[in-house]
């Protein structure tokens, strides 16, 4: 499991997931977002299409996350959730508290 | 290195009377490293031999990866001598799976519902929620350190 992050042509900080987010790896995610803002990123994406699962641990993270980003004056997306995981944003009523997109492409032309 | 964990697999008469089901207990320590290994162990056999669809070997995996979150985090608080105890009772129709930690225990019914929505944005109180949601039949003993989850197989 790991983060990696890229840029978009439109200047969009993108954050991919692979693997899982969960109880052990939450804290890295919440640094590299941390070190994005930092550095004056203010458009973030974090994008899931290559995470198999996340648990409420890693959901509690990305609810802090988009706190942090708000407070910051940002915004932030989420794109790539498979039926399980979206399944579970559902249950929680978090696909009420974020913006999900089904794609990274449909979630950075929604910037 | 996480500690290893203590596996024990064994055939028994199913406690409800009718046909043998299988006992499955795992001993793990209190680190959130053993977590994942945990879970895919007592999920692989939780589901051997039986023709599971996806969406029971997911719900199996949150509620067992949730309860040992708990077990471990705010059970016994991450305490290297403490260990969580994992009881799964496979049987034909129905899968039990206990999970205990030797911490203090913690009054289930003060949890408050992470869906009101002055609850939406906390960080934290999401995974008994899910347990609830994604199980049959949630049961806690008199002490509140050890749940007992009970899916029906479809």
């Amino acid at each position: 499991m790991s983060f990696s992050q890229t840029k978009d042509a439109s200047g969009v900080a993108v954050l991919q997931v692979e693997g899982q987010l969960i109880v052990g790896n939450r804290q890295e995610l919440k640094e590299m977002v941390q070190t994005a803002l930092d550095r004056g990123e203010r458009r973030l994406l974090i994008d899931f299409s290559r995470t198999g699962y996340i648990d409420s641990s890693g959901l509690g993270a990305l609810v802090s996350i988009s706190k942090k980003i708000r407070e910051a004056g940002g915004e932030l997306r989420l794109s790539g959730l498979n039926e399980d995981l979206r399944s579970l944003f559902e249950l929680t009523k978090l696909d009420t508290l974020f913006a999900i997109a089904e794609t990274p492409q449909q979630a950075l032309a929604s910037f | 290195m996480p500690s290893p964990l203590r596996l024990c697999v064994r055939r028994s008469p199913a406690s409800g009377g009718s046909g043998a089901a299988t006992l499955v207990t795992l001993r793990l320590p209190s680190e959130v490293e053993c977590i994942e290994e945990a879970v895919e162990l007592v999920t692989r056999h939780c589901l051997a031999g039986h023709d599971a669809p996806h969406k029971t070997r997911f719900r199996l995996q949150v509620v067992l990866s949730e309860a040992l979150s708990n077990a471990i985090m705010r059970g016994n608080r991450e305490d290297r001598g403490k260990w969580v105890h994992i009881r799964a009772e496979l049987g034909p129709e129905v899968i039990q799976l206990v999970v205990t930690d030797e911490g203090p225990g913690f009054d289930p019914a003060a949890v408050p519902e992470p869906i009101r929505p002055e609850q939406l944005d906390e960080a934290n109180g999401r995974g008994l929620y899910l347990i609830r949601k994604l199980v049959d039949e949630v049961r806690f003993n008199e002490q509140g350190n050890s749940i007992c989850m009970t899916l029906r197989r479809p």
